[in-house]
């Protein structure tokens, strides 16, 4: 998927998180975590997003979480939302989002 | 012509020495001016009361918390101090709480370079865990800090005691007046071992002062002080039980272990903990104690609203009160002849010659985490910095017949159950259920308990499950990550050093 | 026989509740991507709860997804995620027809077979929210095997009916009830009563509760999960019913082991109803 504008999904709220995406102009992956937890989750954080855009074959943009305790199947859906609503996508492909 | 002295040690060399009458106020000077002998304890300001009590540098000073997140005592002491030069002073409060954070400034400039607390929270929690002392903290628990004081660790040289009313003698309560605080459970002990005792009052009274918690033969100063602390913020009325369902969940499930423990009958006694699944675990064994026609013999705290409530019921004979959670439970005090005031020595001192703890049936108990030994953490949160207070955890639980720990499974992301706490403040020995909303852990050492909580159908799992289904939810978390530094040496009861707490690392 | 007392709702776009809602033991737990999320969010919530439904917490507990009516942007997507997410059941909010129920079924065959579950595996609860739901319930009961439960949705139905709600005994809302719950006997599934929103209201929830339980439901719907347990006892049957159910269901039992076709108890004989009833008394046994 191609990120082609900004978009945001989830909330500040207690065990739930906001991902903001963005077009990349330097066609990198750019993705910074902020967590209320990161000292004992950050690793487990960053690699439930890094393995979500990489199913969903997202190469570019950048990518800015800030979790307030979300589970990983929040942290999942919240960045995959972020990253269909920034492709302008309403595609439910199964194997980009299982 | 021989003197009296002369002619008894000729007489009795054995005599020890004697001193010769020098005139009926000779040894109490203060009698002989009607100024002096009526009004000799007043200062005129806080400062005078701080000069005549004769502190020096390196000195140690004390306050209790009765007034918990409303004290300002504390703050308005030091602040004094700090204003009039002193260094190195050791703070000795029985507990300090996030009012307290303006002490980060004063130990920074060194006015304060030691602590003995049984809590610490807020800012200055965090920068006490950061390194801030160069002397790591000493955290002991109610009942251990009388300890310490009889032992003679911990020597009080001037104890500041806020309290609602006193005459011009000392003789002091906390339960009435305006500016109520409940009990002085803790005051009365550094009322009694402190070299110089000075009391803080808004309101001086008629001599006698009754009741008189703290009696004037401990007393040497005493300061008008006009806001000693603030009652609405010492904890949330009766009235206001948590509406929120994990809360009154974790708490039916609780009452529903008391019910079924083998421990629920006539006259049986109890306490409740200061947190919310607490205070409303009481509404529901109320309920309960209701339906079966059972009263109980007394309650111990800590006391809320909720118990004096049921108190007023009938449903429980006697309060014991060594500190008032909230205004409800401090006009029971004043109000009720069957509610009453004791020391912290009389509470949980394991070297008072008898404790109320040891005659208490069942307990509930909050925690920041237990282990899969049952051990309990309630000093240091999720990320290792010091958030909490040893208060009367450990010493209650060593002495109840059955110590029942409340918690939800998962607080946000972080499971209460860990493989190992990060601090251990009661250990696992003392403990014997665990109440979470995801199910009911039995201390191995307990089979017989455990058998009547199964019976009763009550879900109960292993601790090893409980964890599981934590880390199931969340995630392994990853360990946390400390310096070598001790920054904090947590005491348990009977003085002796169990575990430590090392500086965060960033 | 599964009791299916309470049915707690839990907004789909909220992940604190999402993570925390099986703690309650419902029977069932309703994932909500129609009333509770707003229309900005159903993407995102459709995703949460997507992914809610393969939680291990859940496992077993009876997964319920409200899908939006299908005539609306959001339906067909919805049903994909409560399909491909194996929901036990999907919730289609203001039935009017036996219709809505047969275009329904039509697309979760449909999906069924793109997504390799079980032909007819997915169950249907309709809601009735109009009086053409209420006049049409029977048939909307019967129009298909998959039907398991009908409930009876309050607020939108009295809205229909130009009236709304009293405290008391409510005749504004005599008439659903009774027609609702005829249909769900006649077609042998399920009846839901209305929610009760007032979640500071215990005795009013309760004094409902009563009601329905009087009448015959056989659950309700929740939207607070402090009403679960408040059901749950309300619903429980007392220590000599539970005992007497066990004994017949121990007897049917003896009987079908020994190859008798005819059950008897202390002399005498047990029709089906009563084992039936048996089973029912049983399965509201289990409270917390």
């Amino acid at each position: 998927m191609k990120i082609v504008k900004e978009a945001i999904a989830g909330t500040l709220e207690s065990s739930d998180l906001l991902v903001k995406v963005a077009p990349s102009s330097a066609r990198t992956l750019d993705v910074t975590i902020r967590s209320e937890v990161i000292k004992q989750f950050g690793k487990q954080i960053r690699r439930v997003v890094t393995e979500t855009l990489n199913k969903l074959e997202v190469s570019e943009g950048t990518v800015v979480i800030e979790d307030k305790g979300a589970l990983d199947y929040a942290v999942q859906a919240r960045v995959q939302a972020a990253v269909l609503r920034g492709a302008n996508s309403e595609e439910l492909n199964w194997e980009q989002l299982s | 012509m021989n003197t009296l002295l002369e002619e008894l040690s000729k007489q009795n060399s054995q005599i020890s020495r004697l001193e010769e009458f020098a005139g009926a106020n000779a040894n109490a000077p203060y009698l002989a001016d009607p100024n002096t002998k009526l009004h000799r304890k007043m200062c005129g300001s806080l400062e005078e009361a701080i000069k005549r009590s004769g502190l020096k540098n390196g000195m140690t000073i004390s306050f209790h918390h009765g007034f918990r997140e409303g004290d300002k005592v504390i703050n308005k002491v030091v602040d004094a101090l700090a204003r009039m030069g002193f260094k190195d002073l050791t703070l000795a409060s029985s507990s300090l709480l996030n009012c307290h954070d303006p002490l980060i400034e004063h130990i920074k400039n060194g006015v304060i370079t030691r602590i003995y607390t049984s809590g610490l929270r807020g800012k200055l929690g965090a920068a006490v865990s950061n390194g801030l002392l160069s002397v790591p903290v000493q955290i002991h628990s109610h009942g251990g800090r009388v300890h310490l004081i009889q032992s003679g660790e911990l020597q009080i040289d001037v104890a500041f005691l806020g309290v609602s009313c006193c005459d011009e003698f000392g003789n002091a309560n906390g339960s009435h007046g305006k500016l109520s605080c409940g009990s002085l459970g803790y005051a009365k002990v550094d009322a009694q071992y402190a070299r110089n005792v000075v009391l803080l009052t808004p309101e001086i009274v008629a001599f006698p002062n009754y009741p008189a918690s703290i009696s004037q033969d401990r007393v040497d100063l005493i300061v008008q002080m006009e806001d000693i602390g603030d009652p609405s913020l010492i904890g949330v009325g009766a009235a206001r039980v948590t509406k929120n369902p994990r809360e009154l969940l974790i708490a039916r499930r609780a009452a529903d272990v008391i019910e079924h423990s083998g421990y629920f009958k006539e006259g049986f006694s109890m306490q409740t903990g200061s947190g919310a699944a607490s205070t409303a675990a009481t509404r529901f064994l109320e309920e309960r104690m209701s339906a079966k026609g059972i009263t109980a013999g007394f309650a111990l705290g800590g006391i809320t609203g909720a118990i004096a409530d049921v108190h007023k019921k009938g449903l429980i004979k006697t309060v014991v009160d060594v500190q008032s959670f909230d205004r409800d439970a401090a006009e029971s005090l004043a109000a009720s002849p069957a509610h009453l005031e004791i020391s912290a020595n009389e509470y949980a001192n394991p070297t008072s010659k008898a404790t109320y703890v040891d005659r208490v049936d069942v307990v509930i108990l909050s925690a920041l985490e237990v282990d899969l030994g049952f051990n309990v953490n309630v000093i240091t949160g999720s990320d290792g910095v010091i958030r909490g207070a040893s208060g009367g955890h450990c010493d209650v639980a060593a002495a109840a017949n059955l110590t029942i720990v409340v918690a939800p499974l998962v607080r946000g992301r972080i499971p209460t159950v860990a493989r190992r706490v990060a601090t251990v403040v009661t250990p696992g020995e003392s403990v014997d259920v665990l109440v979470t909303d995801h199910g009911i852990a039995v201390n191995p050492k307990r089979p017989e308990v455990e058998q009547r909580l199964r019976d009763a159908h009550l879900p109960v799992m292993t601790i090893e499950e409980l964890h599981e289904r934590a880390v199931a939810l969340t995630g392994e978390p990853e360990p946390l990550e400390f310096t070598e530094r001790i920054v904090g040496i947590v005491r348990y009861r009977d003085g002796s050093v169990i575990d430590v707490v090392r500086q965060v690392k960033n | 026989m599964k009791a299916r007392r309470s049915m707690l709702f839990v907004p789909g776009d909220n992940p604190a509740m999402l993570s925390t809602a099986f703690v309650y033991k419902p029977d069932s737990v309703m994932f909500d991507l129609e009333d509770a999320v707003s229309p900005r969010e159903k993407d995102s919530a459709r995703l949460l709860v997507f992914h809610a439904l393969s939680l291990a917490a859940y496992k077993d507990i009876e997964r319920v997804v409200r899908i939006n009516r299908l005539d609306s942007e959001y339906g067909l997507k919805d049903l994909a995620v409560a399909v491909k997410g194996r929901a036990h059941v999907v919730r289609l909010p203001k039935t009017d027809s036996a219709e809505d129920i047969r275009e329904l079924e039509a697309h979760i065959t449909r999906l069924e077979k793109e997504y390799g579950r079980p032909t007819g595996e997915t169950k249907l609860i309709a809601a009735i929210e109009s009086a053409s739901g209420v006049v049409n319930a029977l048939t909307i009961a019967t129009a298909s095997p998959r039907m398991i439960a009908i409930a009876l949705a309050g607020f939108d139905y009295l809205v229909d009916m130009q009236t709304r709600r009293s405290s008391g005994s409510e005749p504004e809302l005599f008439y659903a009830r009774a027609a609702v719950l005829h249909s769900a006997r006649a077609a042998r599934i399920d009846a839901f009563d209305v929610a009760y929103g007032d979640v500071n209201d215990d005795e009013g929830f309760l004094r409902e509760v009563q009601i329905a339980k009087q009448l015959g439901f056989n659950g309700k719907s929740l939207v607070h999960p402090r009403q679960v347990e408040l059901l749950h006892r309300a619903y429980a049957p007392t220590q000599t019913e539970l005992e007497r159910a066990k004994r017949v269901i121990a007897a049917a039992e003896a009987a079908h082991r020994n190859g008798l076709g005819v059950v008897s108890l202390d002399g005498k004989m047990i029709d089906p109803p009563v084992i039936h009833e048996a089973e029912l008394v049983l399965s509201r046994g289990q409270v917390a």
